[in-house]
């Protein structure tokens, strides 16, 4: 029966169709399974098991009154910076650790109707700002094939709850890499979506021309499925794109020969561990012998793109959090001594030292002498980048990198140098600040046993092409079918 | 590229961010080192291009203006750090 935890989404929901099992049957195992793990893994900030079994009987109810539908009775968890109305969202700082959402995310709305069952919300790096979840307020998250490593972030509880079986699949969000980083760094499949593709209404804002919410889970066809729910327009988000949605899940059979893959010259050099390269390469020639051809492209502005999203992304974060002041909402300090100390207070004292640092490096970078410099110069840069992007899709209908330089690096190895662990996104960032679509998928291990991410990145809108090449590739590499041992 | 301890506590105030002694020096170092890197961006050649503003075309994302999210009172109020009645309760802000 345990080992059902581990099975992919698509084929629990056939277990469910055919009445081989229930949702509380199944909610009730998952929930075990979290229990007997989670003392080690520490995936979640908040878990709602009677809510959870709610959800499991509504979904039971609706099947047997003859509704059939893939996510119907599935357990999935939410990373903590999304709104779930009724349940703590605390987006992993002290500034909201007693917040109750008002109201539910677009996402959370669209996922209930489609009947997904609600086992709680996921740790991050707080306000989704870091490559590792060591920012949470609340304690890291461990990585679940060696829990002396990092499991990637911002959302690393997400990706390490569904490497570790503790849900079918789970929402992350991505503004830097934050959802493929860690889907790395776990062995799991992450998906970031073009810029657009799916709301932010009720998603607690980081960096607005970034932030994207996208699926996680174990298989590729699990992230289909999750991603046709979520995706599409919505009135309640203005950026969110108008592009029809097609069923991803339906089109995954799709046939390689004939495609062009782009290697950009820049992503397999210094820097990059050994196995990584050779993973990626690996995974190339497979590609050559199923007939998509490999060509070289270039992406001569990628070395900007750290300073250029570290600019961009902190100007955006320092006004965002500005509304973080301790009048409506959250922690609330130094009022006695008026209005200014607490705001300042409240700030000082509910913020962690990487989102302080992240607003102090973005209201610099917006300050009176010094926006023509930075974030103007970082816009600009933004837009050659993106170019950068357009040159390689006339050669190549998709780019092909590694996902990270390196596997999952342990806990305590890049704090003392935020510089330093801003550089392990160099590979996910070039995506965000194109607005493109990208998705991680294992690619192999290295002689630790740690994953190994392979990460494809498309034109806008061609999540499908993405998922279609993803699923075509997994299906001949049997490390799909591995999983920690916990 | 430095700074020094009038611009990060200049920084700090346009934040609101109340900072120790301790933490003014911390991150006058790590901004420094930081925004230091991010010189890097001086090497690219920009003459001429426009910044990147618009992220998507959302199409024509005008609506209708009608309230179809009718403000949740209670809900919205039950998060207030201090309340009177149905308000947000702050300190006095005009002598």
């Amino acid at each position: 029966m345990s080992e059902i935890v581990w099975r992919p989404l698509a084929d629990v929901s056939k277990e469910l169709d055919a009445g081989r099992i229930s949702a509380v049957e199944l909610t009730t195992e998952i929930l075990r399974h979290i229990d007997a793990t989670e003392s080690r893994v520490r995936s979640f900030l908040t878990l709602t098991p009677e809510a959870a079994l709610k959800d499991a009987r509504e979904a039971d109810r609706r099947r047997a009154g003859g509704e059939r539908s893939p996510l119907l009775g599935i357990p999935i968890a939410v990373k903590d910076v999304i709104l779930t109305k009724g349940v703590r969202t605390t987006a992993a700082s002290k500034i909201l650790e007693n917040f109750l959402a008002p109201y539910d995310a677009t996402v959370i709305r669209r996922l209930r109707e489609a009947g997904a069952v609600f086992l709680g919300k996921l740790n991050c790096d707080e306000f989704a700002m870091g490559s590792s979840t060591e920012n949470s307020a609340f304690g890291p998250t461990y990585n679940p094939w060696n829990l002396k490593r990092v499991p990637g972030g911002s959302s690393g509880g997400s990706a390490a709850a569904v490497a570790a079986g503790q849900c079918y699949a789970a929402l992350g969000t991505d503004t830097g890499g934050s959802i493929r980083q860690p889907a790395a760094c776990c062995g799991i499949v992450g998906v970031k979506p073009s810029y657009g593709r799916v709301s932010r209404y009720g998603l607690i804002a980081y960096a607005s021309s970034f932030d994207q919410i996208g699926p996680m889970a174990r298989t590729v066809a699990d992230c289909a499925l999750l991603l046709e729910v979520i995706a599409g327009r919505d009135p309640c988000d203005a950026t969110s794109a108008p592009h029809p949605v097609p069923r991803y899940s339906a089109e995954l059979e799709r046939p390689l020969r004939g495609l062009r893959v782009g290697l950009p010259r820049e992503c397999l050099g210094e820097g990059v561990q050994a196995e990584v390269r050779e993973a990626v390469c690996s995974a190339l020639r497979w590609f050559e012998g199923e007939g998509v051809s490999v060509v070289e492209t270039a992406l001569p502005h990628l070395r900007y793109a750290i300073p250029t999203y570290y600019l961009v992304a902190t100007a955006e974060a320092s006004s965002n959090l500005a509304r973080y002041d301790g009048v409506r909402f959250g922690l609330r300090l130094g009022e006695e001594e008026g209005l200014m100390t607490m705001y300042g207070r409240t700030r000082a004292c509910g913020f962690g030292p990487e989102v302080k640092r992240r607003i102090m490096l973005g209201t610099y970078a917006l300050s009176a002498g010094y926006y023509d410099a930075y974030y103007l110069r970082a816009l600009k840069v933004r837009t050659l980048v993106r170019r950068d992007f357009e040159a390689a899709f006339d050669r190549a209908d998709l780019v092909v990198m590694p996902t990270a330089p390196t596997t999952a690096f342990p806990l305590g190895a890049k704090t003392g140098d935020p510089l330093e662990m801003y550089l392990s996104d160099i590979f996910t960032i070039a995506a965000n600040l194109a607005g493109l679509p990208a998705l991680s998928l294992p690619c192999g291990f290295d002689q630790e046993g740690l994953p190994i991410g392979l990460q494809l990145v498309g034109r806008p809108f061609a999540e499908g092409q993405l998922l279609a090449v993803a699923h075509a590739y997994e299906q001949s590499h049997p490390w799909k079918d591995q999983h920690p041992s916990l | 590229m430095t700074l020094d301890r009038d611009l990060v506590r200049n920084i700090a105030h346009l934040a609101r961010l109340e900072l120790s002694g301790d933490e003014e020096a911390e991150y006058m170092a790590q901004l420094e080192n930081i925004l230091g890197y991010f010189r890097t961006l001086d090497d690219a050649d920009t003459t001429g291009v426009e910044p990147a503003t618009e992220m998507v075309d959302a199409g024509d994302a005008l609506r209708e203006d009608v309230v179809n999210n009718p403000p949740a009172g209670e809900e919205l109020l039950a998060n207030a750090p201090r309340r009177h009645d149905r308000w947000f309760r702050v300190p006095k802000i005009i002598e």
